[in-house]
């Protein structure tokens, strides 16, 4: 056929295709879009259907019967499904606006960038072969098309230089193609009407050129199924392929169609038509039906394309994938060649164009520019517009595709069928499945199991098919494929631990899933999802329920957050000790046992919120509980922007805290100090008025007799010398009392002046006896002295220490009966050096509940006794301030009835007792 | 008609000393109580016109004396002067609303003592 016409008439079908595309944009930026129908969605989800389905099929069904069919048999399978799968899917893109696969696969678990990346590396790796594929089927049938009925042409095509290579400008003028359609937005959430409404049209044209073939090849060449199927029965290598075979090719059966089954969801272009550009959820419904009808009509005619074809050709004079085409041309039908070929370049355009734009999305969104981002000499995160850069990158990256693409043509060669080559890239793009699928129904499906799936898998893919269909290109040894790497035969990639009789697809399929799903349960089960990976595993697992929620039923947070998400949280804010008890509080009050909740109720979160907003405020709150509750309502990095600032907020708020804790501290410090000054003030009080009625009362005495006297000038010289008396006493008790008073104030103040010399103690006590005897004598009480009989020499103050003893001595007195009365002074020497000196009367004891009191001011115990004891209540108080000042201790034992022992015990003198050579006041 | 009766209560015996001679002086029968259970049992035993009351007293205070009699209806007409030797204002008052009918700030006058108790004695011959 004329070289020209062909390249006319197909440059003029994808003319009419962007023509499509460029209506389709232009309807739906006016709100008429063109891709709101089910057919339109069925139809753009038969993009599944590539030169693989409109040549490959008829290859592999001339050479080994049924065997196409599970690539289909899968997909049909799977629809049944798309209610649950696919419609979840569906749901979780449009609530977390998912741009591609790769986008999905990251967002599940935790929006990991590494999982982004590993998944846009294995899809574009994965998807080369593909995408050679129809670059071979392109150019090949271009080359039958223009030689036939030469057919070598094609075999050769390899062998010349690439430009001289017609899939050399297959791919270029498919990439400008590709670029053209897919890179004219930016926004990839948003949906490429024109895309979608051109794939759908070529649905339709690869449809209706296949079937047309298929009648007329059956109708019109052959004279009805019936004499068709005779016919090919009665030939004897097409009759083998009536039966299936043997028990491994039940095997294969199966592995291809669970193959196919996931891969139709899985495919990043089947993907990007079926769920990013999906309108309407409602249209999976009829694309549940409608799919595999076309998956059934596109497959009707090629086991009678494929026997016709046998029939006609035999085998080795024409490439099997070509008979849908070689057949009419056998027949001169020129315009229906025409039509098949255009047929053909749909269905490889429409593959490339939705992959590619697929792939392009996903190397620019999950690889170059978190890459580009983190180098900061570019200054990205600075600029403002990037759009630019992103469209660069994205047709930098269709171009990048559809040229290794090419490569692998170019390295493979025609070595292998259509079919054989898809399949490579159908193994590897299944290794998505466990992640995606498991992602979406397993809530503990972990980032760490899905990478660890995902490397193992594709590992696995890597090693099985691809290096191997190196190896037979010749990059590599044939021996790696025949013996092994190094000749270890268990590591034959076809046949990998001894793993024999198994299709190569079936058996990379098993090792890779084996290992990719084990990889992938495992690692989940035994390893932690963190805070963001529960809040996305949430989001996608129930994203019926939440996304009900959020689209307005109800305003209330519900059984979306766990409980230890918003207890982490919480305590962030507000300290672990609060949290903890602001949630055993809520468990108590409603009688729940926080250990058994793992999703946190409304009220909970309305509980976390609240308390959060205490700290942080409310708006801060409802963005902190809204996260962790349901996730992507904020991005990310607004999250720890938030986080950041509200960490320096904790910051501020801490140093307050230690501040007013400070405060406190000083606060409290000051209260006690100020009451001990309250309490001095009180005591200082009750000591003047005290010491008012103490002078007042010998003053009372004076003055009345004095006046008494004074009036009475007859008075009885007897009574007249008793009244005298008692003015002299009083003004003696009067004196005694001024000067102990003014003692004690030089004691209390530091002002007494001491005159510490060493003197005998032994002689000091003796004094002291002496100058209390008259007191003894009067009243008839007997005072025994218990001295050593040696001198006991001391450094001390002779006076003050005779004050003590004397007032001691003298109290004695005063407590003891007349006549029967005791008293011992004793001055022992302890071992531990120093003295002890005793003062024992046998009076009648001391109440205990006077005792802690007996040495405090103005303390008498007299209150118990009928006579008031004589004495001013300071005598006790001033020897306890001496004793104190010399370094002793002043005690008493004293039983009620058993009589009193006051004792103070001196050091040996250490300078503890000190001289006070400066007084603050000189006497 | 029995004599106008004063009871001296208070635990310094010089005070009570001087104000028993004072009390005689002045005509009056004088009793003598050193404490404030005695003082109420001398009360009890004979009710006197007047009482000399000392704040600072063993065993049972002057305030609880004061409040004892005037519990008690049927000494309703003992006059009660108190006898307080803490200047301050709070202990006159203190005592004033025990129900005493006077106070007398220790040290006394003793003319200005023997005019006090002579006004609260009920007139000799009604």
């Amino acid at each position: 056929m004329n070289i020209g016409l062909v390249i006319g008439v197909s440059l003029g079908y994808l003319l009419i295709l962007f023509g499509i595309a460029y209506w389709g944009d232009k309807r739906s930026d006016q709100g008429r879009s063109v891709i709101n129908s089910p057919y339109v969605y069925a139809l753009s989800i038969a993009v599944y259907c590539t030169s693989w389905t409109f040549y490959g099929s008829v290859g592999l069904a001339a050479e080994s019967g049924i065997h196409y069919l599970p690539i289909y048999l899968g997909p049909t399978l799977m629809a049944a499904l798309f209610w649950i799968v696919l419609r979840k899917m569906v749901r979780i893109s449009k609530v977390n606006r998912i741009t591609s696969i790769a986008d999905f696969v990251a967002s599940r678990y935790g929006k990991s960038q590494m999982l982004g990346g590993l998944v846009t590396i294995i899809a574009l790796v994965g998807l080369v072969p593909y995408i050679a594929l129809q670059l071979r089927a392109v150019s090949d049938t271009f080359n039958v098309m223009v030689s036939y009925p030469d057919t070598s042409a094609s075999q050769l095509a390899h062998t010349v230089p690439f430009y001289a290579d017609t899939a050399f400008y297959v791919a270029l003028i498919l990439a400008v193609f590709a670029i053209l359609f897919g890179t004219r937005h930016i926004d990839a959430s948003e949906h490429h009407s024109g895309m979608v409404a051109a794939i759908a049209f070529e649905s339709v044209v690869k449809l209706v050129a296949f079937i047309l073939a298929g009648l007329v090849v059956t109708f019109v060449i052959f004279g009805g199924v019936g004499d068709l199927f005779s016919q090919a029965a009665a030939h004897p290598q097409l009759a083998e392929l009536f039966h299936v075979g043997e028990l491994s090719d039940y095997g294969n059966w199966i592995a291809f169609t669970l193959l196919a089954m996931v891969v139709v969801l899985v495919l990043p272009r089947q993907f990007q038509v079926a769920v990013v550009e999906n309108v309407d959820e409602s249209h999976v419904r009829k694309a549940a039906w409608l799919f595999p009808l076309y998956l059934f009509l596109i497959n009707l005619f090629v086991l009678p394309i494929a026997f016709a074809g046998v029939l006609m050709f035999g085998y080795g004079e024409v490439n099997p994938d070509n008979f849908v085409l070689a057949l009419p041309l056998s027949q001169e039908m020129q315009l229906l060649a025409l039509i098949v070929f255009l047929g053909g370049l749909s269905a490889a355009t429409a593959m490339i164009i939705v992959e590619t734009v697929a792939l392009a999305t996903m190397l620019c969104n999950d690889l170059v520019m978190p890459a580009l981002l983190r180098i900061r000499w570019l200054g990205l995160e600075r600029r403002r517009d990037l759009t630019r850069l992103l469209l660069y990158i994205r047709r930098g990256a269709i171009l990048i595709g559809i040229l290794l693409g090419y490569a692998y043509v170019r390295v493979t060669g025609d070595m292998v069928g259509l079919v054989s080559m898809g399949l490579v890239s159908f193994c590897a793009v299944a290794q998505f499945a466990p992640a995606l699928i498991g992602g979406i129904f397993w809530k503990g499906a972990t980032r760490k199991g899905a990478l660890a799936g995902l490397s193992a898998g594709f590992v696995v893919w890597l090693y099985t098919l691809l290096l191997p269909s190196f190896a037979q290109a010749g990059w590599l040894p044939a021996t790696f494929i025949t013996h092994g790497p190094w000749g270890i035969e268990l590591l034959k990639p076809y046949e990998l631990f001894g793993l024999s009789g198994l299709h190569q697809i079936t058996h990379s399929l098993v090792w890779s899933m084996l290992v990719n799903l084990g990889a992938y349960v495992t690692v989940s089960l035994l390893t932690q999802q963190n805070t963001m990976e529960r809040i996305q595993a949430n989001l996608f697992v129930d994203v019926f329920r939440l996304s009900a929620e959020r689209y307005g039923i109800s305003r209330f947070w519900r059984g979306t957050a766990t409980v230890d998400d918003l207890f982490d949280l919480l305590k962030r804010f507000v300290g672990e000790a609060r949290a903890r008890a602001a949630f055993e509080r809520y468990a108590r009050g409603r009688g729940l046992d926080l250990t058994q909740m793992r999703e946190a109720d409304s009220d909970l979160i309305q509980l976390c919120e609240r308390m959060l907003a205490g700290s942080i405020g409310a708006a801060s709150a409802r963005v902190m509980v809204s996260n962790v509750a349901k996730g992507d309502v904020v991005s990310l990095e607004e999250v720890m922007e938030i986080l950041d600032e509200a960490s320096q907020v904790i910051a501020y708020s801490q140093q307050l805290e230690t501040k007013s804790r400070e405060l406190e501290t000083a606060t409290r410090e000051l209260r006690a100090a100020n009451e001990q000054l309250k309490q001095l003030d009180r005591m200082k009080d009750d000591f003047i008025s005290t010491v008012t009625h103490e002078l007042r009362t010998p003053l009372t005495s004076i003055r009345s007799f004095t006046e008494i006297l004074y009036d009475n000038r007859d008075l009885d010289p007897d009574k007249r010398q008793e009244f005298l008396g008692i003015i002299i006493s009083e003004s003696e008790r009067l004196t005694r009392l001024i000067n102990q008073v003014l003692d004690l104030a030089k004691l209390e103040s530091g002002a007494m002046r001491w005159y510490i010399r060493r003197y005998d103690l032994v002689e000091v006590l003796s004094d002291a006896a002496t100058a209390t005897s008259q007191l003894f004598k009067t009243k008839a009480v007997d005072l025994h002295l218990d001295l050593p009989d040696h001198p006991v020499p001391m450094d001390t103050d002779r006076d003050r220490l005779m004050q003590v003893i004397i007032n001691l001595l003298s109290n004695a007195v005063k407590f003891t009966p007349a006549h029967t009365g005791r008293v011992t002074l004793r001055l022992t020497l302890l071992e531990e050096g120093g003295v002890k000196v005793e003062v024992e009367d046998n009076g009648p004891g001391i109440p205990t509940e006077d005792l802690p009191t007996l040495f405090e001011k103005f303390r008498q115990v007299g209150d118990a006794l009928t006579e008031k004891p004589e004495g001013t209540g300071l005598g006790l108080a001033i020897c306890k301030n001496i004793i104190q000042h010399l370094g002793g201790r002043i005690w008493v034992d004293s039983q009620q009835g058993a009589g009193t022992t006051f004792a103070f015990n001196l050091p040996p003198l250490d300078g503890s007792a000190k001289e006070d050579g400066k007084p603050a006041k000189p006497e | 008609m029995a004599p106008q009766s004063v009871l001296v209560v208070d635990d310094e015996p010089n005070i009570v000393l001087s104000l028993e001679f004072l009390m005689k002086e002045a005509g009056f029968d004088v009793r003598v109580a050193r404490d404030g259970e005695s003082a109420l049992e001398a009360v009890r035993e004979r009710p006197p016109h007047v009482i000399l009351l000392d704040v600072m007293l063993p065993k049972r205070d002057g305030y609880d004396v004061c409040q004892t009699i005037r519990a008690n209806p049927d000494w309703k007409n003992v006059r009660i002067l108190m006898l307080t030797a803490k200047g301050r204002q709070i202990e006159q008052e203190k005592g004033l609303a025990m129900g005493a009918d006077d106070y007398i700030t220790k040290p006394f006058s003793t003319r200005e003592v023997v005019a006090r108790v002579r006004d609260y004695m009920p007139d000799d011959g009604a």
